[in-house]
């Protein structure tokens, strides 16, 4: 329970060393500044989006991001415009295009695979059970 | 047997697919441009050791390599003989970025270095980089005589890369 306590904290005052302290001037731009942050890759990094990076790169952009919503950007309009400077690849969830659709489609087929592959085995189990019945019931029928 | 050639089926896919990803992914190194065949971004910096400033503007009308740098940045100091190699060779206006860095480290850079930019623009702020997608020091980037990206190299420039990338996409262009 002690030890318990003691992680807790340690991990509560971890996400108090805030990387980014930007705070914009109402609440629902920041709301908007710290999902627009959370869905940009950091292109340096890769697998941190802008808002958890520490390296410079990330707050130039994380900085951009705050200058376009101020400047009345639609959250579509920031997308378009670090997409075209960048390519998809700093959009976390890409757009469905030819290059991306065995990303999306992969595990829909990997699940129907799975369905497919758990189906027969349950019946394949469910038939050597009914054999084992029948190898049974032929057995007592011959005693 | 069929019991085994059912799962060896499922892991020899698995293990396909697992090794496309590995091959495929977003190696830092790899990635293409956004900005090919589009227009190079404009942009207004001040000049390193003078007092004016470069406008993109200035630059239109003849191809032009603008190469990013920082003399923070590793890279740029092992690419640095082969960038004054390509300036010698005269082919094309070379244009430094000195990309978010101190303008005295950047002029002792090149004092002691050499210096093979026609001009250097001083992007401070890093925000003229991010125009032109830049995730990376160094990246050199070749603009064709009509203001179009049309390569961009990511990591330290080779006279290998310059002579099979640069060079032939500025014949291409029927320029000098």
């Amino acid at each position: 329970m002690r030890l318990g306590v003691l992680v807790l904290t340690l991990l509560l005052s971890m996400s108090a060393v805030a990387i980014d302290v930007t705070v914009l001037p109402d609440a629902e731009k920041q709301a908007r500044y710290e999902a627009l942050t959370h869905e940009l890759r950091c292109m340096q990094c890769m697998n941190n989006s802008i808002a958890d990076s520490p390296v410079g790169l990330a707050s130039d952009l994380r900085r951009d991001v705050a200058e376009q919503i101020i400047a009345g950007k639609t959250d579509d309009e920031i997308r378009d415009a670090m997409v075209k400077r960048y390519g998809n690849v700093i959009l976390f969830t890409p757009p469905l295009d030819r290059s991306s659709a065995w990303v999306w489609f992969f595990p829909v087929i990997a699940a129907l695979a799975g369905l497919f592959i758990g189906i027969r085995i349950v019946r394949q189990r469910s038939r050597l059970v009914e054999q084992d019945d029948s190898v049974i019931e032929t057995d007592e029928s011959a005693r | 047997m069929n019991r085994f050639i059912v799962p060896l089926v499922v892991f020899l896919g698995l293990a396909g697919v697992l090794y496309i990803g590995v091959r495929h992914s977003p190696d830092k190194s790899i990635m293409a441009s956004a900005l090919l065949g589009k227009p190079a971004p404009s942009f207004e910096l001040p000049v390193l050791g003078e007092a004016r400033k470069l406008s993109s503007r200035e630059l239109a009308g003849k191809p032009w390599v603008l190469n990013v740098w920082g003399t923070w940045c590793a890279g740029c100091r092992e690419e640095h003989p082969a960038l004054l190699a390509i300036a010698r060779q005269n082919l094309v206006t070379l244009v430094g970025l000195s990309w978010k860095d101190e303008d005295a480290a950047a002029q002792q850079w090149l004092t002691q270095l050499g210096n093979p930019y026609s001009v250097v623009a001083v992007d401070r702020e890093g925000r003229t980089a991010i125009d032109f997608g830049v995730y990376g020091a160094p990246e050199t980037f070749l603009i064709d005589e009509r203001g179009l990206v049309q390569y961009r190299h990511v990591g330290a420039m080779t006279l290998e890369a310059w002579e099979r990338e640069f060079v032939p996409r500025l014949k291409r262009g029927g320029l000098p």
